[in-house]
């Protein structure tokens, strides 16, 4: 990591704990903006983050790791996650995984070669009147078919 | 996503009601005068577990404390249950109001959404409705000129863990922790939020409250049975012709259910979610209540076709993965119940082994730490024994009978 992205992370850490306050409460919310702006929180972010909340980092990485929407591992640009309960199944879910599997070459847990998508399972979205549904980062498509599915993420920059 | 989802309007959570009208009404009423409707109203939590709310309300009105707080539950993580969404999406008032309404009553200043993060999207309009409560002073300071009554609500985002449906798991992630169930007691009316007496309920029970505020606990324990009073609002998903949000009286028959989702060749009907119980066609005459099958609202419907053995599995693999894993009986038993499925799948058990692994679910009913694991094994339990016609055929539960 250069020495200006280091500073430009500790700028925006910095301006978050000023938002949020610096407390443990804040850990949340601070960590979910830091995932939402670069799709994951780095070792230098959990660094900062611990120093500038008076935690120890291994608290961070522990609360990072509870949480299947925090990552502290690089992701793709977009993160889609294709909900798995059985209601969604039973609308035809297998066939939509086949078909985004196929279209993109890379299977679910993994991340597409020009890093524009990862692809997840998610547990309930709670869209289950109108399965099989699918979450592009925090947006939500149902009454998925195969096709559909493979347009939208066709759509995703 | 439809703009509008399948919902029935009941008489009772979706009656009339505009909004800011219950919080109106407060400057009349004494904390004691609500308390004692929803003591009349009979009213219960609408999560699932079936507490009652004037009880809840009145320990932490009772404790004593100079910060108290108040928690909507907004995460709905059960699978099969949306009726959350649908309430927050389309009847905020009720919700909000609600919280305001409890808020009142117990002392609090501070309200928390804890909203789960898969339901992200609705972020900026709930943010957006809250802050036409501010300017209509229905939040703020001196909500609707009641001198001393300052409350204000903030929403937080989940991150993606089921277990924080789980009160205490949720007030730990609040607090920037991992979301693991802490000991109980002291329970979070006494030691909450900050170790500050808290109420947390379910973003139903808020929106029953307000109808109660408004039209009486005498008019609301009318409707439903007599233990389980008023109505429910059931997720409706699955093998049925208009699936949806519906709300019926408490002590509606699963068969009548059936009939109003136009559900056809029912084979199963899994009620409560994941964590519930699975009954076959001899139960269809069991009454949805917090008596017989209680449930936090979800219904899942099967038709003859499914492979019940593939439902079980389903449910398995979620709890393997959203157990937190700090207790043992959870973490290694759902494991264990699990690998039983997968055995019956492949046809390579013994009676022997899945009777052992009843005896585990037992177990881990009465072992867990908190609701997950205390409710996990239902599933396993229920479906195995109503459905061992068909997952013990030797033919490792496929083809039917």
């Amino acid at each position: 990591m250069l020495v200006v992205e280091k500073n430009s992370l500790t700028d925006e850490i910095e301006v978050l704990v000023e938002k949020y306050g610096k407390e443990r409460s804040s850990l949340l919310p601070i960590l979910q903006e830091i995932q939402r702006n670069h799709k994951y929180i780095s070792d230098f972010a959990q660094q900062e983050i611990a120093r500038l909340l008076d935690i120890h980092p291994v608290e961070v990485y522990s609360v990072i790791t509870f949480y299947s929407f925090l990552n502290a591992k690089p992701k793709g640009r977009n993160i889609v996650r294709l909900c798995r309960t059985i209601t969604c199944d039973l609308l035809g879910k297998e066939n939509v995984v086949a078909a985004i599997e196929r279209e993109l070459g890379i299977k679910f847990g993994e991340t597409t070669k020009d890093n524009r998508i990862t692809l997840e399972y998610a547990n309930c979205l709670g869209m289950c009147d109108q399965g099989p549904a699918l979450l592009v980062n925090d947006k939500v498509y149902t009454e998925l078919t195969p096709e559909k599915a493979v347009q939208i993420l066709n759509s995703v920059r | 996503m439809k703009n509008k989802t399948n919902q029935s309007n009941g008489k009772v959570l979706f009656s009339q009601y505009n909004r800011g009208d219950a919080i109106k009404k407060l400057s009349g009423l004494s904390r004691e005068d609500v308390l004692y409707e929803l003591k009349v109203s009979k009213l219960k939590g609408r999560g699932g577990a079936g507490f009652p709310t004037s009880t809840k309300w009145m320990l932490t009105a009772a404790a004593v404390s100079q910060e108290k707080y108040l928690i909507c539950n907004a995460d709905e993580g059960e699978p099969g249950t949306f009726k959350d969404r649908v309430l927050l999406l389309e009847h905020s008032e009720l919700v909000f109001d609600g919280m305001v309404v409890g808020a009142y009553t117990i002392g609090a200043k501070k309200g928390f959404v804890y909203l789960r993060g898969e339901y992200e999207y609705m972020l900026s309009s709930l943010e957006d409705f809250l802050e036409t409560m501010r300017n209509d002073n229905l939040l703020g300071e001196s909500i609707c000129g009641i001198k001393g009554f300052d409350f204000d609500i903030e929403i937080r985002l989940g991150s993606g863990a089921y277990v924080c449906g789980e009160e205490t798991a949720l007030i730990e992630s609040l607090e920037g922790h991992r979301g693991e169930a802490r000991n109980r007691p002291p329970f979070p009316v006494s030691k909450g939020y900050k170790g500050k007496p808290t109420t947390v309920n379910n973003v139903e029970t808020f929106a029953s409250v307000v109808h109660i505020v408004m039209k009486g606990g005498e008019w609301f324990q009318k409707h439903g049975t007599d233990k389980s009073t008023g109505s429910k609002l059931f997720s409706v998903s699955g093998d049925c012709e208009r699936p949806g949000v519906y709300e019926l009286p408490w002590g509606t028959k699963i068969s009548e259910l059936l009939e109003i989702i136009g559900a056809k060749n029912t084979k199963a009907v899994q009620v409560g979610g994941a964590s519930g119980i699975c009954v076959n066609k001899s139960q269809f005459e069991r009454t949805l209540a917090y008596e017989d099958c209680s449930t936090g609202g979800s219904i899942m419907v099967f038709n003859e076709t499914r492979n019940m053995l593939h439902v079980l599995k389903n449910f398995m693999e979620f709890f393997v993965e959203e157990s937190c894993g700090q207790c043992t009986p959870c973490r290694i038993g759902n494991t264990k119940l699990l690998e039983g499925v997968e055995m019956l799948e492949s046809d390579e058990y013994t009676f022997a082994y899945i009777n052992k692994l009843k005896e585990l679910g037992k177990t881990m009913q009465i072992a867990s730490k908190c609701g997950l694991g205390q409710s996990s094994p239902n599933s396993f339990l229920s479906i195995l024994e109503n459905f061992k016609d068909e997952i013990f055929n030797g033919r490792g539960g496929k083809y039917g009978k």
